[in-house]
């Protein structure tokens, strides 16, 4: 028999509530290995406090050759930005 | 160095003029200075070269682990053994996130494995060389992952994504590696005579081999070039040496240890070392498997190997089990 463990995408978030990063990959047979190893492989040095894995076969990622099309559109709507507008110096912090 | 002679499949580096649209679009990209990524579209030979450098990368710090290891067991103090413990599971560390990012470009880790326990993939050089006392693991420490910092540091503005993601990552952590090792150094060349001949002793076999990390002479190599152009590599290697060389004196000075080499002497004009070359014809024979451990270190890799084959085999067999009683239930 030969079947190689599956690939996880492993995330983590660090002590600061900032949310679950995503730190690399790792092979485990199933999810309750694939956290035990993503703490050996990716904590060892306090990097975080909550680890979630997810099946690298379940991720669905956008197309790379669409991403003139999904992101361009927010390239040109500056006054999403609030350094578009300007408020009088008289009106004080905002 | 860790991946030492890789080879590119080029036999020219193409002038931007030469490629198709394709080529000249990615070529583009890497000089201003954007990040490949695994489904970003990429030439054959990019792709084929970062799977040998990082894959052969990745069997370096998994073998890495062997000659260290060795001195687990035998660490002086229950602190030393606890450090060297520490820097060994590092190692591993480095070899999983190196075989994941390799895995991006569309080979697993098993094939990657299996290559180089078929003697068709290589790991560096230097861990082909024993250590045979305590001494050896200061040097290893300090000259070996010295030498690997120098090559990593730079990697780390490496134009594939993953590849650069994960020397910043070891990065992070070699840093420790050297010191450590250095430590080490530290106490015994100031300890008593027999510890300082020890330190000499282990200086003396590692400065050569770890010379030789670096890979011969490459300022004529087109793989090396194409490898430049392509940002898998980003000095040469005899940049890198003399940066290595520069960098080690003063800290051997320090410890009061001579590097066994009659011809070492500052060169004013160019602001470094003037040095001798390692035994290259050495460094071929153990690249060619002739070394003083080769074949023990592949025996140990294999076995290793075997030996976990049931385990791999029963976990998976019960995942597989609780899965499809999962469902089952459901
Ligand atoms: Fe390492
Ligand atoms: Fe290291």
């Amino acid at each position: 028999m030969k079947k190689e463990w599956p690939l996880w995408e492993v995330f983590i978030r660090g002590q600061h509530g900032l949310n679950h990063r995503h730190v690399g990959s790792l092979h485990a047979p199933d999810a309750e290995m694939a956290i035990k190893n993503a703490r050996d492989v990716y904590t060892r040095r306090k990097e975080g406090v909550s680890i979630w894995v997810v099946p690298s076969a379940q991720i669905s990622a956008s197309d790379p050759g669409a991403k003139d099309s999904l992101f361009e559109p927010s390239m040109d709507k500056i006054y999403r930005h609030p350094s578009f507008y300007d408020i009088p110096e008289d009106v004080g912090k905002m | 160095m860790y991946a030492q002679m890789v080879k590119t499949d080029a036999d020219k580096v193409r002038d931007i003029s030469e490629m198709s649209p394709e080529e000249r679009a990615f070529q583009e990209r890497i000089d201003r200075g954007e990040k490949i990524e695994p489904t970003d579209w990429m030439p054959d030979g990019y792709r084929k070269t970062l799977i040998r450098q990082i894959g052969q990368h990745a069997h370096s710090e998994i073998v890495g682990q062997l000659p260290e290891g060795n001195w687990i067991t035998r660490a002086p103090t229950l602190e030393r053994k606890a450090i060297l413990l520490a820097k060994v599971q590092d190692e591993a560390g480095h070899g999983l996130y190196l075989y994941c990012a390799a895995e991006t470009l569309g080979v697993s880790r098993d094939e990657l494995i299996e290559l180089l326990h078929a003697g068709k993939m290589k790991y560096s050089s230097i861990f082909n060389y024993p250590t045979l006392n305590w001494a050896d693991i200061g040097a290893v420490g300090w000259l070996v992952d010295g030498a690997a910092i120098m090559n990593q540091v730079p990697l780390q503005r490496t134009s594939f994504g993953p590849y650069s993601r994960a020397m910043i990552r070891i990065c992070k952590e070699e840093s420790f590696h050297q010191r450590q090792g250095f430590d080490i150094m530290m106490k015994m060349a100031k300890g008593t005579e027999a510890q300082r001949r020890m330190a000499q002793d282990a200086l003396n076999r590692f400065w050569y081999p770890s010379l030789m990390m670096f890979g011969p002479s490459d300022k004529d190599s087109v793989h090396s070039a194409q490898s430049m152009a392509w940002k898998i590599k980003i000095n040469t290697n005899d940049e890198l040496r003399q940066k290595f060389v520069d960098q080690t004196v003063p800290q051997a000075e320090y410890l009061g240890l001579s590097i066994p080499d009659e011809h070492l002497t500052w060169n004013e004009d160019k602001g470094g070392f003037d040095f001798s070359e390692p035994d290259w014809s050495e460094f071929f024979e153990v690249l060619k498997g002739n070394g003083p451990c080769n074949r023990e270190r592949m025996d140990a890799r294999v076995k290793a190997w075997e030996d976990g084959a049931w385990v791999r085999d029963g976990l998976m067999a019960h995942a597989d089990k609780r899965a499809a009683a999962r469902q089952a239930a459901e």
